[in-house]
């Protein structure tokens, strides 16, 4: 998996540069679409992939004389999103205008938060590859609208404008500079994208945009000062987070090390040629002219409120691999794997039911995620259900099929859907843990290859020659253990 | 002028009830009255086939024995108001070919109580004026001129198409919005009942908004109790404006009991403005007797921060206009005048559109919500605001309403103060702080100034207190007893 490569790039925290080392210091600021079935100001639905301008109120489409009203549900799954950071909610918040001109901005404004953000300083725990953990901050989360989207490639003399994007709700969540590689923001973004997605609150798929991310990225000598900071956008992949940071602090490394100096400035991400390129320095920065939306009022919650969504939150990733670790005997690592989704946690919990849960793991982690990441397969749609890997695992310990075997049964599994037994049943793949039939296979090894037998009594190691012979001859189905315990009676008797 | 058309809106009512003349006889007087008077340049849209089917339909109502409340009752609505399949243009020529698919929360209450629509009233653009001159349809000329002049004056503005239609008998009421004035003010220069509510208590929603924290829909009338009886069918709680005050709606009506006995009556004495005509402080001290005789209890009261309120207003009022006005940007409806680039025709889009005093407070609420001006200019306001509102509280716990004058002066000539904003603005000066505050008030013609034109008086009155401040104004009304009729109908009459 692409989660455990990357855990073998971690190590430095540092640039080497010509002149030394260099921290590097970033903070991420995400843009995560709030799960919900209307917009966050209009009753216009959220659905993906619509007709252009299907899914657009008077109110997205910032006719004359509309006004928005907040969808209560939105604040509610924003709330639900600020107690999985352990974050504080704030009881009083403010709706404020963002004002810019854009075609795919109706209002003219985005009607955002700005002074009074809903949620307030929280933290999430990423694990370290030296197996520690490492506590980030977060700095606020707010809820805000989203904007329409630009079409430029559909006609060559004009920009088309799709509003059905418009309205949709969105929570920002800015972290604290505490970063320090490349690594870190890509494990601070899984991490926080598991807790969206076990929240309900985000789909967190950054492919179809509905999970975006900035990066603040700075360097500085260790132990001085941060450096001056540039915005890194257009981060629209995990792979383009790790990338663009690794860049962009090597950007600025050179920079000063031949003598300049970092601008403040805002800067986009080339995927194809996998640089940052400057998109407008901080003179040309916008003044949004922000203040308090006066067609709303300030939102100001009940205890009540948040103490029901409390009480309601799931078991969030970290509390999951802590019991994982604690109830199952799990490793740590193994642990962080099978929560990193809500649904692989759940599959190893109903799979791992009355038996062994580390090779129930084992299996999980190895063969189904490899077998799923092959197909590109997510794990709800996986055609071996819990039940019958579970069963398949029984069959291991009960000596019914060897390990070996049993690879062979799970791929069947996978094309077929069926029950490991009567894979088993069907294909005549039991184990034979018959020991006459066994004996008399090793027998007949042994009269007839004196010549192996004479090396066994220099060298025991040979012992594996016959094994595999036997092996061979039961085509895999012979238990392993009963056959060497077979053979060394026979070759020592 | 008709019988019909000189008829007050409860007088209609009563005359439909009993079957004295039809819905379709009462809109066809309406419609012929507004034919005759284009002049005046009230309306910027007609609509009689839509005043005449909903007559026709309301008749069919009446003689089932179901009439709504305000069956068969011509209205005239100012073109601020969205009203779905009729143009709504705000004034502007940036909305000038614009047609709403949908009905504002207002006009929709109206429309299911029984009233019928005769047109759309002009007005300032966006609601920005207190002459209507600044209209991209042309100036409203007033049904009034001074006596022995016949120069052409301003009907007050914003609502100043409402006011001069009512006025003119070409409808029995019509909406306004209030922003700083704009329903008060006109109506005090036309002679005529015009009331804004408590912030909140009427819907905004399908209103195109001008400055959000201030405006507020209200009736304009010739009497206080046909302003009741509106504003019973324009108020109530929306869900759609989050705004709007989730609190039942009296019948206001019902409070129109003449009793005033024990009200106590503050009259704030920095109203007292230097270099004020003469008349107008005698209309005042006039208002005091007339209440006073009623049995009324007169205090004065202090509102030393009145000073501020105009200077405040004008910065709260373009920094939301500002903002409000950013979606006319040529992309999706109204006018759009191509450039060279996306920038360029933003520019000239919003260049051509929009007219001076449009531009002007864009760009006055742009700068105050700039970086580095935004403490110094827009917080400060806000400040000073939250002071005002104060201010008037403390004075609410010692009286009952506020008597105050309706405006300053009374109408201009059309053309005058056109050259100096601030003179202009001034206009607004004793309107605003009810704004400010979110507080309900009335203008109710009280009186004719030596030229012969209406003066009024104003009464502010607690939030969601209209009930009393009706009650009051309808014993100003019947004191005073104006009854003077504007110049335009009297030479009509006589052609």
């Amino acid at each position: 998996m692409t989660e455990m490569m990357a855990r073998e790039n971690w190590g430095k925290s540092w640039i080497e540069g010509a002149t030394g080392p260099w921290d590097v210091v970033v903070g991420l600021e995400v843009h995560a679409q709030v799960v919900s079935n209307a917009k966050l100001f209009s009753g216009a639905s959220t659905e993906f992939g619509g007709r252009p301008n299907h899914h657009v109120s008077p109110i997205d489409a910032g006719m004359p004389g509309m006004l928005p009203s907040v969808n209560r549900y939105c604040i509610e799954q924003a709330v639900r999103t600020g107690l999985g950071l352990r974050a504080e909610i704030n009881r009083y918040s403010v709706f404020e205008r963002k004002n810019y001109f854009y075609p795919d901005l109706p209002n003219g404004y985005q009607i955002s938060q700005y002074a009074h953000p809903l949620v307030g300083r929280g933290r999430l725990t990423i694990d370290l590859p030296d197996g520690s953990a490492k506590d980030v901050g977060i700095t606020r989360l707010h809820v805000e609208m989203d904007a329409g989207k630009s079409l430029h490639d559909q006609r060559p003399d004009a920009t088309l404008v799709d509003l059905n994007r418009s309205g949709v709700a969105l929570m920002e969540i800015v972290s604290e500079p505490d970063l320090r590689s490349a690594e870190e923001a890509v494990a601070c973004m899984r991490k926080l994208r598991s807790i969206l997605r076990y929240l309900g609150t985000c789909d967190g798929n950054m492919e179809e945009g509905n999970l975006r991310c900035d990066a603040n990225v700075s360097v500085r000598r260790p132990g001085e000062a941060f450096g001056t900071r540039c915005e890194v956008k257009n981060l629209n992949s995990m792979r383009f987070v790790g990338r663009a940071i690794e860049y962009e602090a090597r950007r600025q490394v050179e920079l000063i090390e031949a003598g300049g100096t970092v601008e403040q400035e805002t800067r986009l991400f080339d995927a194809n040629k996998g640089e940052t390129r400057s998109m407008r320095t901080k003179e040309e920065a916008h003044d949004y002219r922000y203040f308090p939306d006066p067609d709303l009022l300030p939102l100001e919650l009940e205890d009540d409120f948040i103490e029901r969504i409390r009480a309601e939150l799931p078991e969030l990733p970290d509390a999951k691999q802590a019991r994982f670790v604690e109830q199952y005997g799990l490793s740590a690592y193994d642990a962080e794997v099978l929560v990193a989704e809500r649904a692989s946690a759940d599959y190893f919990e109903t799979a791992a039911k009355g038996r062994d849960p580390k090779l129930v793991a084992n299996w999980i982690i190895t063969e189904l995620f490899g077998a799923l990441n092959r197909a590109g397969r997510d794990i709800a749609l996986s055609p071996v259900t819990p039940e019958r890997l579970g069963k398949l695992v029984d069959l291991i310990q009960a000596g019914t099929i060897s390990g070996r075997i049993a690879k062979d049964v799970f791929s069947d599994m996978l094309e077929s859907g069926d029950d490991p037994a009567a894979i088993v049943e069907k294909k005549g793949l039991k184990q034979i843990s018959d020991t006459g039939a066994l004996e008399k296979i090793a027998d007949e090894l042994i009269a007839a290859n004196p010549g192996q037998v004479e090396s066994y009594k220099n060298n025991p190691k040979a012992l594996g020659w016959f094994v595999g012979q036997v092996m061979k001859a039961t085509k895999g189905q012979a238990n392993p253990q009963l056959v060497n315990q077979v053979l060394r009676r026979k070759l020592e008797g | 002028m008709s019988e019909l058309t000189g008829l007050t809106l409860a007088e209609a009512r009563q005359g439909l009830r009993d079957k004295a003349f039809s819905a379709r006889e009462l809109a066809g007087a309406h419609i012929g009255a507004i034919e005759r008077a284009r002049a005046l340049n009230a309306f910027i849209t007609e609509t009689p086939e839509h005043a005449m089917a909903m007559a026709k339909d309301s008749d069919e109502r009446i003689a089932g024995g179901e009439a709504r409340p305000l069956e068969g009752i011509p209205l005239a609505i100012k073109d601020l108001f969205c009203t779905q399949g009729v143009l709504t243009t705000a004034g502007s020529r940036i909305l000038h070919n614009f047609v709403p698919p949908y009905e504002s929360t207002v006009t929709r209450q109206l429309w299911d109580a029984g009233a019928l629509l005769l047109g759309k009233t002009n007005l300032d653009e966006f609601a920005m004026g207190s002459s209507n001159v600044t209209s991209w349809f042309g100036p409203v000329t007033s049904p009034w001129t001074e006596v022995g002049a016949d120069a052409p004056l301003v009907p007050g503005g914003s609502s100043g198409g409402s006011a001069a239609a009512v006025a003119a008998r070409l409808c029995l009421g019509a909406t306004g919005t209030d922003t700083g004035g704009s329903i008060r003010q006109p109506a005090a220069f036309c002679g005529i009942v015009g009331m804004k509510p408590t912030y909140g208590r009427c819907s905004r929603f399908g209103i195109v908004a001008f400055a959000s924290s201030l405006d507020q829909a209200g009736p304009l009338a010739r009497t206080v109790r046909d302003c009741a009886i509106l504003l019973r069918h324009m108020a109530g709680h929306d869900p759609q404006d989050s705004t709007s005050a989730d609190r039942s709606v009296p019948d206001f009506e019902a409070a129109l009991t003449g009793d005033v006995r024990g009200l106590k009556i503050g009259i704030p004495k920095e109203y007292r403005l230097e270099g004020s005509p003469p008349e107008i402080l005698q209309l005042w001290e006039q208002g005091e007797a007339w209440l006073k005789a009623a049995g009324c209890e007169m205090r004065e009261v202090s509102l030393p921060h009145t000073k501020y309120a105009l200077p405040a207003y004008y910065i709260v009022n373009p920094a939301e206009a500002s903002s409000n006005l950013a979606r006319y940007d040529g992309m999706r409806y109204g006018l759009r005048v191509e450039g060279k680039d996306l920038i360029d025709t933003y520019a000239k889009t919003r260049a051509t559109g929009f007219g001076k005093e449009v531009r002007r407070r864009v760009m006055i609420g742009t700068y105050v919500l700039s970086a580095g001006y935004y403490e110094a200019y827009y917080l400060k306001a806000q400040k000073v605001r939250t002071r005002i509102l104060d201010e008037l509280k403390a004075a609410f716990e010692q009286v009952d309403l506020l008597l105050t004058p309706a405006t300053p002066t009374a109408a201009f000539r059309i053309g005058e103060r056109m050259d100096d904003p601030v003179a202009m603005y001034l206009n607004d000066v004793f309107t605003v702080p009810a704004n400010l505050a979110g507080l309900p008030g009335i203008s109710v013609p009280a009186g004719l100034s030596r030229e012969g034109l209406p003066l009024g008086l104003q009464l502010i009155a607690r939030p969601f207190d209209e009930a009393t401040m009706f009650r009051a104004a309808g014993v100003l009304e019947e004191a005073a007893a104006f009854s003077a009729i504007p110049p335009f109908l009297a030479a009509e009459a006589k052609r």
